[in-house]
């Protein structure tokens, strides 16, 4: 009997020690194929490297910014690296849920020995923010469902080009992007798209603009929808990120054409929740450090076609893991996609975004 | 002997009052029924009414702007909104040595936030402001009043005072006039512009089609029920599994089975242009609108309007209506006044329970209901998820939270809630 009971207490206090040296880490991010390249190319590698570390995923990224501002005010942060977009990243650091580092001290520098903060060179858009990859929101069309004999679109203008191409469309059921595409096809200069966008008029002739086409539009919700859209034969033409229409295109041959002309840059990365305790922010720094060096961000685009963050990472960016074709052509920095390219403006929008989405909505509710 | 026990008060066995010693026992079986609820109030209290209500006390709550400026928002005291020009140096001074602090506290951002809800340009004018002014020295460096112009014109522009000032009281009423499309100005509330309003029309909108889809899921409940209440019980069962599957069904899974169905290459018009009904570039527009969101949302809802019509319908006595037919009572007759009149506690429960579903749902609304067809919880979810003003989101919760006890005590008074049963 005693034997036995022993036996018990020092299987409980093992069980209780071995939970505690198998350490975990919970990362947050999109889900999908997104996750999976991250997975892929960094998490698992990093998990060879380091037995006994497990990592956790929690495909929160859409909500991270809500969620982290409850965990900080419950005082109980269970994330420890949360994958958001740079907009996102500058609010979290405004309101100091994000923690703020020193490029050169936490990333690694590239092989050439170029300093981290130069290889990232502008994309360190935040104090907070550790970019990752570079996407676009851009056009895609269905060729087989415009009008015989018409051209080939090759201007995001062709959206609101009624006469050439009738049916539907869909944009993204927000102000941002759809605004800026409304004042460049109403003739405004690329370079003075936020001057004008800044002004009661301006907003109001974007949105005229856009009240052009307004009843022809499918307003989509989350990035998935368009292509779902297209390929229904729902809408004619319409935006999306453009891994989305890499996905629909190459991985499940749909019939849609690429129109990258004015696609809107924008990044994604990670932020260090603020308030990690010492311990774990030590293993995260040590992860996001791997997970950002030149070799795995160029890793990363051999299972999803978003380009490498680091200017050190293109030239190492190889073929798609599974179909084995060329990654460098569906990149949105490649140089054919990207002769016309639209930057989209962080400081505005976290300036106007209240302001100018209330109008949006009211417009849409018209 | 006899006479002395009736004058004094009656005793119990031990000798003490017996009305006390009733009330004693009274209280102990009192305080023992509590300790027995006692683990479940706590739960509910600690897990749903204080969330609920601290939730809820954001609609008010400002205290932000006097926290991270507290010598700035006195300093403001003595200045007049009104007067057209700029606040003197002793403000600038103050202001300054506020923003020291909440920079070393990264609290300036945060402040920039909130009130860049109420004047756009705020956020970043806190967040470039902080870096530089981090760098003064709140002695050496005096006057301040320059020097802040030219970190950014916006602190020589009246309006940002006056915005500062207005939204420094602890206690505000700005969300709520937010809430329906107003705003607090510093000369009391103002309507907002309008290409700004959208809110109260939201809330209009909401009740309306949550009273449309209350009404179609009576319509279509009543014979369903009627049918469970009244067919032989093997037919019934399986007609009753056919109610519950979809109710066991996800949600997600309806919704979007109703997007592959009502969408212009869906089923219903690819059936209604084979069969010739319509014409293929005519083709019916019942998505991403008003009726998208009406037919999906009556479709997820019908479960409970049958349910509770269907638990009361089986307790009503098939004997009646044998008696008023055999009284001589047309069919009609019968249901009308014999039948009709005791179902309806199963139609008032049933269309409580719809209704108050209806008016809090989002995500139906959101995948199906295109522009014209979202609710005001899809704003409340903006704000929550998106815009971080949960300000304005608790108080939009607020509203909504009135107007459902409103019309639940306007039912209370003209049905009676206790002619409601849910079995």
């Amino acid at each position: 009997m005693k034997v036995t009971k022993s036996t018990l207490l020092a299987s409980a206090v093992a069980a209780i020690a071995g939970s505690a040296m198998a350490e975990e880490m919970t990362l947050v991010s999109w889900g999908g194929a997104y996750q999976a390249s991250q997975t892929k190319a960094y998490a698992e590698p990093f998990m060879e490297m380091n037995p006994g570390l497990t990592i956790v995923w929690d495909e929160s990224s859409p909500e991270a910014v809500a969620k982290l501002r409850a965990m900080n005010e419950a005082g109980n942060i269970t994330w420890d690296l949360v994958d958001v977009v740079a907009a996102d990243a500058i609010r979290l650091c405004d309101e100091g849920l994000a923690m703020e580092y020193d490029p050169d001290e936490l990333l690694a520098a590239a092989p050439d020995g170029t300093p981290a903060s130069e290889d990232f060179g502008d994309l360190l858009v935040s104090d907070c923010f550790i970019p990752q990859i570079v996407y676009s929101t851009t056009a895609a069309y269905r060729p087989d469902l415009l009008p015989d004999g018409a051209p080939a679109p090759d201007s995001i203008c062709a959206m609101f080009d009624m006469e050439t191409y009738p049916g539907k469309r869909t944009l993204e059921k927000r102000p941002i992007n759809n605004m800026e595409w409304a004042l460049i096809c109403d003739g405004v200069a690329k370079d003075d798209v936020y001057d004008v966008l800044a002004t009661e008029e301006g907003q109001q002739r974007a949105l005229d603009k856009l009240g052009t086409i307004k009843d022809q539009v499918v307003w989509w919700g989350a990035a998935a929808e368009p292509p779902q859209l297209l390929a229904d034969g729902e809408v004619v033409m319409g935006t999306s990120y453009n891994g989305r229409w890499f996905s629909a295109i190459e991985e499940q041959d749909q019939p849609f054409e690429m129109l990258w002309d004015a696609q809107v840059f924008d990044l994604d990365g990670w932020i260090i929740p603020a308030g990690l305790s010492e311990e774990r922010l030590a293993r995260v720094k040590e992860f996001v450090k791997f997970a950002t060096d030149t070799q795995r961000l160029a890793d990363q685009a051999k299972f999803i076609s978003y380009g490498p963050a680091r200017a050190s990472s293109a030239p190492l960016v190889g073929q798609h893991a599974e179909l084995g074709i060329d990654m460098a052509p569906h990149m949105p920095t490649d140089p054919n996609n990207a002769k016309n390219t639209f930057l989209y403006n962080y400081e505005f929008w976290a300036d106007y975004r209240d302001d100018i989405d209330a109008k949006f909505q009211a417009w849409l509710a018209q | 002997m006899t006479d002395a026990t009736q004058s004094g008060p009656m005793l119990a066995a031990d000798g003490t009052p017996l009305k006390k010693s009733l009330a004693r026992s009274l209280r102990r079986r009192k305080v023992r029924a509590l300790a027995l609820i006692a683990p479940l109030l706590l739960f509910v209290l600690l897990s749903f009414v204080i969330p609920i209500v601290s939730m809820l006390f954001r609609s008010v709550e400002n205290g932000i702007v006097s926290e991270t400026l507290p010598l700035t928002v006195v300093e403001l005291r003595n200045w007049d909104a009104d007067s057209g020009e700029l606040p003197d140096e002793a403000l600038y001074a103050a202001f300054v040595k506020d923003m020291i602090a909440a920079v070393e506290a990264k609290e300036h951002t945060r402040l920039g936030t909130r009130l860049n809800y109420e004047e756009t340009g705020m956020s970043s004018m806190f967040r470039k402001s902080g870096r530089n002014i981090k760098r003064l020295d709140p002695e050496a460096d005096a006057p301040f009043k320059e020097k802040l112009i030219d970190i950014h014109e916006g602190w020589g522009e009246v309006e940002t005072w006056r915005t500062i000032k207005t939204h420094a009281v602890p206690i505000t009423n700005g969300y709520f006039l937010n809430a329906i499309d107003m705003r607090r100005t510093p000369e009391g509330p103002r309507a907002q512009p309008e290409d700004k309003q959208i809110l109260v029309k939201l809330f209009g909108r909401t009740l309306f089609m949550s009273l449309i889809i209350t009404g179609a899921c009576i319509l279509l409940a009543y014979p369903v029920s009627y049918l469970l209440a009244t067919l032989p019980m093997r037919v019934s069962n399986l007609l009753m599994i056919l109610v519950l599957l979809p109710f066991w069904t996800s949600l997600l899974v309806r919704t979007s089975a109703w997007k592959v169905m009502l969408q212009q290459q869906g089923v219903i018009n690819e059936t209604l242009v084979w069969l010739g009904f319509v014409a293929d570039d005519a083709r019916l527009v019942i998505i991403n609108n008003q009726f998208g969101t009406i037919i999906a949302m009556t479709h997820i809802l019908l479960p409970f309007m049958i349910l509770p019509m269907y638990s009361v319908m089986q307790t009503i006595p098939p004997s009646y209506t044998r008696a008023a037919k055999s009284m001589g009572a047309t069919n009609w007759t019968t249901f009308w006044r014999i039948y009709f009149p005791q179902s309806i506690p199963g139609i008032g429960a049933g269309s409580i329970l719809v209704f108050i579903l209806a008016i809090g749902y989002y995500i139906t609304p959101e995948i199906v209901g295109g522009t014209k067809g979202v609710f005001i919880s899809n704003r409340i979810a903006y704000h929550i998820s998106s815009s971080l003003n949960w300000g304005l989101a608790a108080a939009l919760g607020t509203i909504l939270l009135a107007v459902v006890l409103l019309l639940y005590w306007c039912y209370d008074k003209i049905v009676g809630i206790d002619n409601v049963k849910l079995g």
